[in-house]
């Protein structure tokens, strides 16, 4: 298992205030990296660097820089390609008001491929990928709003995979959901793995302490520490970790 | 569950990490700025249009807008034009339309927000409301003619004309006021009502006070439409040019011409395009003078409300 | 104060208040009977007379005539082919130039736009009218080597521009209420902006852009004063370059001479506008609200 993601130096500010505070961290390939801190620590507005998202926020400013497969995001290629490759996951499940299949084939589409069959499969493949085949091939064409909460959000897994991405960025995806819906998304992320690189936030100690391999812990803009999974949750280095994890504080 | 088909998947899928496209397809990029053309072109079209008329119409209309013109009636003696009552015909028909669908349009907005409570009954008002408010007014016209002129024989007048436009108008009126309504906290209502004052006081002292942004909005966009109306009061106010006061207005038999009514006469049937480019240039500036009002009352009004 | 409240109950003002503001909530509901009872007592005579199918589907209006004949035909092709071709044109620019003014165009640029299409429905139709008459009439006639300019072409033009406000101020609140999060969603897939919007936005927000063509088909199909001075106001069946009359017209050039039979059809074919008018209505309530629920 090699490097994917490597970042060294990361800063970010929103206007004045500085949220990143010089981030260095490398990620790698088919492990799940679980971010995890108090809110407003960093740690979504770093993983929202690993796709640009943050581009969109208005006055933020980035130096340092971040590599993926050793090319420069910021630098040396287009955002919407690095999109693609690194997909996203929502808290909030947002498919678009169009049918269970569009859904699936926008991404396909919009990277231009237009051959009906080619589509079918990539629909079923990715819909086979997160577990959804079985509960909706019967009604491809029906709205993907009247699913339930579970199914609209690995729906967007499935919209996510369609465009064969390397990473994969999940936003708290499941901090909506009940337990059991909960329960798919997390043995579908140890199935994801295989394929893909999982980074996700998440307020969720248990679930990081189940599903990840690495977690990276973050407070006021800096990654504190981080580590394999076992190690941060047995065995801390730095107490503010421990403090954390053990509920004192967050 | 699901195991066996995401293995079967993962064996199939072909890892992506080694050919990385940087750079988007350069047809995407085509369509994208062929979009974005389209869209600037739609834009500056829809300004030059603008400027275009509004420019226009100066050019034409100013130049021929004259203190004579606008000071005296119209003489066949003299062969002049003035455009004298058509100012004042207006102003007649605007403020006796108000006068009748204010308390009509604002009661009917209170009723809606403060009494009603049946769902079904507020639903088919607000139908209806909304039915008003998409008959096209050379049909106002036809039916003012009907109803007021004929049947309750007002015969064609400024106070038929006024009367076919308070129905006209009664959608503005209502819709704005609801608005403002919906705006006014109940902490207010219910504040009076606990004091121990009755629904109607409160009303009257709590929340129409607090909606009269709304109120007065809605006052300026049914200006905004009287102003600019002419087919429903062709067959209903009439074509006549005489001078009259507002004891004549309010009477029946008063016929007379608002501005847009004379616009089309004398462009029309007379040919006389000078002026009707002078009441065009007129009528554009009340429009001008009526957005902008309409607006700083808006603007008034969110502030207002941000406050509380 | 304990008297106050104890009062408010029987107070008699109270009653009579409320019975005030119930009387003012029916009175929209009566002027839509009202309405809808007299065009349909002034109109159906006419029909009757006539017969509902040389009405509906005559191809002459000779109302003069010594032997006259009341089709109606020409007028509700007018009407149809007027208002679609105003949508062909208004809808596709309309509908641009809000993408442009919601989803791309700076603050400032935003409200210049906003101000220019408020005024633009400000402006009075007898203005439109006017500036038809002299600008676009003689353009036409010059263009295309015509007698006469004044034709189903230039009402088209006209009513396209008087469409233009209403298609652009509806499409713009319905795609400036697009949930944030699908654009989101796109663009998290590669997909660029200016796709998001098109691809995402535009289909998110397709039931208010559809009330909006609707309620340009509404507007056009009523517009009567600007019409009826460039569209030359003769009973033809409908051509691009052929002088027509609308329904809106047909009742309005003959309303002040009218007399008789004449004047009963002229109601009949105000009831036949009006009848449009309340499909328009009830689509734009029935079909597109509930599906927004």
């Amino acid at each position: 298992m090699g490097t994917i993601i490597e970042v060294k130096d990361l800063h970010l500010w929103y206007g004045q205030k500085e949220a990143l505070k010089g981030i260095n961290l490398d990620i790698q390939e088919h492990e799940i990296t679980a971010l995890i801190g108090p809110s407003g620590c960093g740690k979504s507005t770093f993983m929202k660097c690993l796709n640009r998202m943050n581009d969109l926020v208005k006055d933020c400013r980035i130096t340092g820089s971040v590599k993926l497969n050793g090319i420069d995001i910021y630098k040396d290629m287009d955002v919407n390609m690095l999109r693609k490759n690194v997909g996203m996951v929502f808290q909030k499940a947002n498919p678009f008001p169009m049918s269970i299949y569009d859904n699936v084939a926008y991404g396909p589409r919009v990277h231009g491929i237009k051959n009906k069959k080619q589509l079918d499969e990539i629909v079923e493949k990715s819909l086979r990928g997160a577990a959804l085949w079985d509960e909706c091939k019967d009604r491809l064409k029906t709205n993907a709003l009247g699913m339930s909460g579970g199914q609209q959000q690995r729906l967007c897994i499935a919209r996510a995979i369609a465009v064969e991405p390397a990473v994969l960025l999940m936003d708290e995806s499941t901090s909506a959901l009940d337990p059991i819906s909960t329960a798919k998304i997390e043995e579908l992320c140890l199935e994801l793995k295989k394929k893909y690189t999982i980074v996700m936030v998440t307020h969720n100690m248990q679930q990081a302490n189940r599903i990840s391999d690495t977690t990276c812990f973050f407070l006021l803009g800096d990654l504190i520490e981080h580590g394999p999974t076992k190690q941060i949750f047995l065995n801390p280095k730095n107490p503010k970790t421990e403090e954390y994890i053990t509920g004192r504080f967050g | 569950m699901m195991g066996e088909n995401a293995i079967h998947n993962s064996a199939v899928g072909q890892s992506p990490d080694s050919s990385i496209e940087l750079h988007i397809s350069r047809s995407r990029k085509i369509r994208g700025g062929i979009w974005k053309g389209l869209m600037i072109a739609s834009f500056v079209i829809i300004m030059a249009l603008l400027t275009g008329m509004i420019g226009y119409i100066a050019y034409r209309g100013i130049p021929t807008i004259t203190w004579k013109l606008l000071s005296t009636s119209p003489s066949v003696l003299n062969d002049t034009i003035g455009i004298l009552p058509n100012i004042l015909n207006t102003v007649y028909i605007v403020v006796i339309t108000l006068i009748f669908v204010l308390p009509l349009g604002i009661g009917t907005a209170v009723y809606l927000n403060e009494y009603a409570t049946n769902h079904k009954l507020v639903s088919v008002i607000e139908f209806a409301v909304e039915t008003l408010a998409g008959i096209p007014s050379i049909i106002y016209g036809l039916a003012g003619m009907l109803i007021f002129v004929q049947a309750m024989k007002i015969g064609t007048s400024i106070l038929a004309g006024a009367l076919t436009l308070v129905v006209m108008t009664l959608p503005t009126i209502i819709r704005t006021t609801q608005e403002s309504l919906k705006t006014v906290p109940n902490s207010y209502r219910e504040g009076s009502l606990a004091l121990g004052s009755g629904k109607w006081h409160m009303i009257r002292t709590v929340v129409l006070p607090s909606s009269i942004d709304g109120i007065v909005t809605g006052c300026i966009l049914a200006i905004g439409r009287i102003v600019g109306e002419s087919a429903a009061l062709l067959f209903t106010a009439g074509m006549a040019n005489n001078i009259m006061n507002f004891g004549q207005a309010f009477a029946p038999n008063h016929a007379g011409s608002t501005l847009t009514v004379a616009l089309y006469m004398y462009a029309k049937e007379r040919g006389e395009f000078d002026v009707a480019f002078a009441i065009a240039a007129i009528l554009l500036i009340l429009t001008l003078v009526i957005n902008f009002a309409a607006k700083a009352v808006a603007k008034k009004l969110k502030k207002g409300t941000s406050a509380d | 104060m304990d008297t106050a409240a104890a009062k408010r109950f029987s107070h008699p003002a109270e009653k009579i208040w409320s019975a005030v503001f119930f009387i003012c909530g029916m009175i929209a509901i009566a002027f839509v009977l009202f309405i809808t009872v007299f065009l349909i007592i002034s109109g159906v005579p006419a029909i009757g007379k006539i017969g509902i199918v040389d009405f509906l589907f005559g191809t002459t209006w000779a109302s003069t005539a010594a032997e006259p004949q009341y089709g109606i035909l020409p007028f509700i092709l007018t009407s149809v082919y007027g208002t679609f071709g105003a949508i062909l044109i208004a809808v596709p620019i309309g509908l641009l130039c809000s993408i442009y003014l919601t989803k791309f165009a700076s603050g400032r640029i935003a409200a210049v736009i906003q101000s220019a299409v408020e005024l633009l429905a400000g402006i009075p139709s007898v203005v439109y009218g006017l500036v038809g008459m002299i600008l676009i009439v003689p353009w036409v006639r010059e263009t295309f080597h015509l007698p006469d300019g004044a034709n189903l072409f230039s009402a088209i033009i006209v009513l396209s521009v008087m469409v233009l406000p209403n298609v652009i101020s509806v499409s713009e609140t319905a795609l400036a209420a697009v949930p944030k999060e699908y654009e989101e969603g796109s663009l998290a897939l590669g997909a660029t902006y200016t796709e998001t919007v098109f691809k995402v936005s535009v289909h998110a927000a397709r039931s208010g852009i559809a009330s909006a063509v609707v309620l340009g088909v509404g507007r056009a199909i009523g517009e009567a004063m600007a019409v009826m001075m460039v569209s030359g106001n003769v009973a033809n069946m409908p051509g691009l370059f052929r002088s027509v009359r609308f329904l809106t017209t047909a009742i309005a050039s003959e309303m002040s001479y009218s007399s008789g039979l004449q004047r009963q059809a002229l109601f009949s074919i105000a009831l036949v506008l009006f009848i449009f008018i309340m499909i328009i209505t009830l689509l734009l309530n029935f079909v597109f609200k509930r599906k927004k629920d």
